[in-house]
Parts: structure tokens; sequence; C-alpha cells
């Protein structure tokens, strides 16, 4: 019988550690968001749950007063980063499929001035054209609207990048059929293209609804009502300085929220999610 | 084979070129504009001041210093996320017992913002509410990242790597599985230990993932990480992680200096066409040996 030696359980130990160091911060903000907020202000958080779980998310869902401040309700921020995230990710998957149709199935003048056009948006990431991307919102007048928070973010190079490539492997006799058949541009495109494009728009549509809800800064800077706060920039202004005298309870059932949508489309979509992100990186 | 049409191909692209126009070429050109073009106070006459902005900036100490802070950010979270990201990965894809539910579980922070995984650490970091800063605190060391500028910087990378290791271990794996079982195999009949089958085989046919990964690592710890900084430190105490995304946004939206804060957008986007260009140079080469 072949004994377990000790250097085959090191792998093991090594990839718990691993796994708990990742689960360890989490943890702790479950069990937390089920205590009051006196419990974690004193730093005295036990590591089991206590009582006051469900009255913590109604109250912060609802939006309710805390001890020290009233905030926008969870109900309200879930909602916008929704509507974010999803107008991000159906509109960059919308306008860059029919951006790679168009350069994929045409020969037009100006086609390559174009593709180049669309490609140096790689190198402006919203981070580094901040303040006039700013500016030009607020001429349009989209300052704390959904347009304002959605649109300036759609443009994207590598989804246009990768439905190209995709497009480029469907073969020539398909379309010479389709041609043969009589459909036009229009037909093909709806018939034969978007079916065969299934599995690439699920995979990107995960990538990209994580990248909308996560927005940070440019969220921070178009907003200034209450009711169009997103959820992830509505946490740490819940936590201003950070003192100990919070409403902890209340920023940890909100955190838990925050997390939860993301992390439900990576674990349940995780295969799509993995070649979504393999494919469209390389 | 193409489809022939004069006026469909402008109308497919036209939605993207739209927002590229106005969301991106517009304001990234007013940012080159704006960077050598001196405002008066109340924003109504500007004057061309060739490269007096980028002066100020370049020659400022305290840019200096955002410089040097952003470089041992940039630098340590790479090499942390990257280094333990590499680790987990090579184990997780070795002949092991729960390789899936292993997988499974370091994948998921993919899902977290920066901002959010910020939040988590400061839970747990916290002097006053935190388990671990407690502890720190009674075991005599005098911790708080909100006062000491050095403890600041560690959180920040440390909240910043914890985060990008998920993104590095996907793409390992990927990596990993790619390469061939046989190599692996004919090496351990002839006698290679896990540790030189690594060094020797292993390694060196990741190195496109590698190199990929480094680019792509600079990018998130040069940008994405506002969010982490942002809900951490503020940038403080002091500017001890204030990195020059941060100072974008501090100097234009909080000091409203628009020369000045547009200089550094457009230095800041050098070094990203620059990353990217380095990038490609690399891809290209990788497909011509492919």
């Amino acid at each position: 019988m072949k004994q377990t030696r000790f250097i085959d359980v090191v792998p093991h130990i090594v990839l718990i550690v691993g796994v708990l160091i990742f689960a360890y911060p989490i943890y702790v903000t479950l069990i937390g968001s089920t205590w009051d907020s006196g419990t974690i202000g004193r730093g005295g958080l036990p590591l089991w749950p206590g009582g006051e779980g469900a009255a913590n998310y109604a109250q912060a869902w609802a939006g309710e007063a805390g001890a020290r401040a009233k905030y926008t309700p969870v109900r309200t921020m879930m909602l916008n980063s929704l509507i974010m995230a999803l107008a991000i990710a159906l509109g960059k998957i919308a306008i860059s499929i029919l951006s790679a149709y168009a350069v994929a199935f045409f020969r037009f003048p100006l086609r390559m001035a174009f593709f180049w056009l669309i490609f140096i948006t790689l190198m402006l990431p919203v981070e580094v054209r901040i303040i006039p991307t700013y500016k030009v919102v607020a001429d349009l007048g989209l300052i704390n609207t959904y347009a304002g928070l959605a649109i300036p973010l759609i443009a994207s190079a590598t989804a246009t990048l990768l439905f190209r490539q995709f497009f480029l492997t469907i073969p020539d006799e398909l379309l010479e059929a389709a041609k043969i058949d009589g459909a036009g541009p229009v037909r093909f495109f709806i018939d034969v293209v978007l079916p065969l494009s299934r599995t690439n728009i699920a995979a990107l549509f995960v990538i990209l609804f994580i990248y909308g809800w996560n927005q940070y800064l440019w969220p921070l800077l178009v907003t200034s009502s209450g009711d169009m706060e997103t959820i992830v920039t509505g946490i740490t202004k819940m936590i201003g300085t950070g003192e100990s005298a919070n409403d902890w309870n209340l920023i940890m059932a909100t955190t838990v929220l925050a997390m939860l949508p993301p992390v439900a489309v990576v674990v349940l979509m995780q295969r799509w999610f993995v070649k979504g992100l393999v494919d469209s990186e390389k | 084979m193409t489809f022939d049409s004069r006026l469909l191909p402008y109308l497919l692209l036209a939605p993207q070129v739209a927002v590229t126009l106005v969301f991106f070429i517009w304001p990234a050109a007013q940012a080159v504009w704006q960077s050598v073009h001196l405002q008066d106070a109340f924003g109504i006459r500007s004057e061309f001041v060739w490269f007096e902005n980028f002066e100020h900036v370049l020659t400022d100490p305290n840019y200096l210093d955002t410089l040097k802070v952003t470089v041992i950010f940039s630098v340590a979270v790479t090499v942390l996320s990257m280094g333990t990201a590499l680790l987990l990965a090579v184990l997780a894809d070795s002949k092991i017992k729960g390789a899936r539910a292993y997988k499974t579980l370091l994948i998921w922070p993919y899902a977290l913002a920066p901002a959010v995984a910020a939040v988590l650490w400061m839970f747990i970091f916290n002097p006053d509410i935190g388990s671990f800063g407690r502890a720190l605190r009674a075991l005599g060391y005098d911790w708080d990242y909100r006062l000491n500028g050095g403890q600041a910087l560690w959180m920040v990378i440390m909240a910043a790597s914890w985060k990008q290791v998920a993104y590095n271990f996907i793409f390992f794996l990927a990596g990993l599985q790619a390469i061939p079982r046989s190599v692996m195999e004919a090496a351990s009949i002839d006698g290679a230990g896990p540790v030189r089958r690594f060094w020797t085989i292993t390694f060196p046919l990741l190195s496109p993932t590698t190199f990929f990964l480094l680019v792509v690592d600079m990018v998130y710890a040069f940008f994405e990480t506002f969010g982490t900084i942002h809900a951490l430190t503020q940038g403080g105490p002091g500017k001890a992680t204030e990195t020059l995304i941060f100072r974008v946004y501090h100097d234009g939206v909080v000091n409203n200096d628009l020369g000045g804060s547009s200089a550094q957008s457009v230095i800041l986007m050098v070094i990203v066409i620059a990353l990217t260009a380095v990038q490609f140079r690399f891809i290209e080469r990788k497909v011509h040996y492919a």
C-alpha cells in the first residue's frame, strides 16, 4: 500500500491556504452583516453569526436611517448599478457586432481608417481622458442620467476585434450559399451570423456585465444626486473617513449585496466567463 | 467574399464611430489642447503656453514623488499577484484531487470591484474594528494605516494584489493547459523532478502568458486601482499612496487645475500607448513563431 507522504500533502495545504486568504474577508463581512453596529464598532466581532441579519438587510435595502446617518436605499443603488451594467454590456455588444460586421463583410472606401479609429480607443481608457470627457458629458446635459453613466463607456475596441476575428472564421461557402439563395446582408446577419455568434455574445456579456457593475471613477464623477448613486461608489460614501462609530452593520450588509450579482454571474457562468476572458484578451 | 452595398456599411459603423468621436477622440484632443494652454481663473481666456504645463508638472517634486509611489505600487502589485497566481495555478493544474473545486474557489474574486476589495481589507485591518488590525495593536505594534504612510502603501498594495490574483490565475491556468502533456511525461521519464520540470519546461513555455499578464497588470495597477486607493486611503496620509491617476483626478476635479491635469492626462496617454505598443509588438512576434 502506498503511504501518503508529506510531500503529497503540501500542494493541498498551499491551495487551501490560498482559498482561505480569499474567503476570509468575505466571511468576516457576512458575519458582520448579522450583528449590530455597536458590536462591530467596539472591535468585538465574533466568528459566528449574530441575530441582527434580517433587520440589517431590511434596513439597508429600504434605506432607513442607521444609528449615525441616513443613506441612499440599497434597492435604488442596486437598480442604478444594474441599469448601468446592462446598458454597458448590451450597448457594447450591439455597437461592436455591427461595426465588426461592416469591417469583415464589406469593402468600402475608408474601411481601414474606420477600423483604426475604433482601434485607437484601446489606448484611451476612461481614466486618462477623465476631465475632458466629463466636460463633454456635462455640455450634453447628461450629468446624473443613465445615458451619461453608460454611453461614454460603451465604445470598445476589444469587443469589435473579437467579433471581427470570429467573423473571419465563417467559411466563404456559407456566404456564397446565402447569396445564391438571394439573401441580402441584413438577412445573412440575422439568420446566419447572429446565431453563430451566440457563444461569443454570452461570453462577452459576462465579462462586460462585471466591467460595468464594477465601474468606480466614472460614476463617482457623473452622479451627484443620491438617487443616481451606484452601489460600489455608494459603499465608500457610507464609510466616509472610516471611523469606528460608523453604521458598520449596514455597510457590511450593503457590501454583501454589492458583491452578490457579479460573483453569482462568475460562479454560475464559469465556463463562458473563462472562455470570454481568455478569448477577448488575446 | 463580401457584400456590395454603398450605404449599409457606413450605417453599421455609425453608432460606434459616433461614440468614439464624441467620447474618446474629442476629449482626448481637448486634453492635448488644454495641456499646452493656460486658462485664466474664470475659464474665459486661454493662452498658448507651449510646454509650460508639462514643465511645471515634470519639475514639481510632488509629481516626482507621485511617480515614485506609482512605480513602487505597480511593480509590487504586478509581482505579488503574478507570483501568487502562478504558484496556485501550477498546483491546481497538477493531477490533484479536488482540482475543479480549487479552481472555482480561486476564480470568483475576479468579480469583485477594486473598491470593494479595498473595503473588505479595511474590515479586517482597520485598527479599530478589524480583527487583524486590533491583533497587531494588541501585540504592541503601532498599526494605523490612516496615519502611517508606509503602512498605508502596504495596505493598498495588498488589497490591489489580492483582487488581481484571480485574473492572473485564470490566464496562467489556460496557459498551463495548452502545454502538451507528452512533453511533461517525456521529462518525467528522463528523471526530471517537479521543480526542475517547472523551470526548464513549464516556465519557458508559459512566457507568452507571463508577458501578456505583465502588461495587463501594469495597466491595472496604473488605472483601475483608483477605486482601491480612493476607498482605502484617499491618496493619504499626506501623499503616501497617491498614484498618477489619483493625482489627475485630484488636480482636475478637486483643485480644478485644468492645464496641469490635462498635461498629466497626456503623460498617462503616452504611457498607455507605449504599453499597448509593447504588447502588440509581442503579439506579432508570437503569431510569427506560431
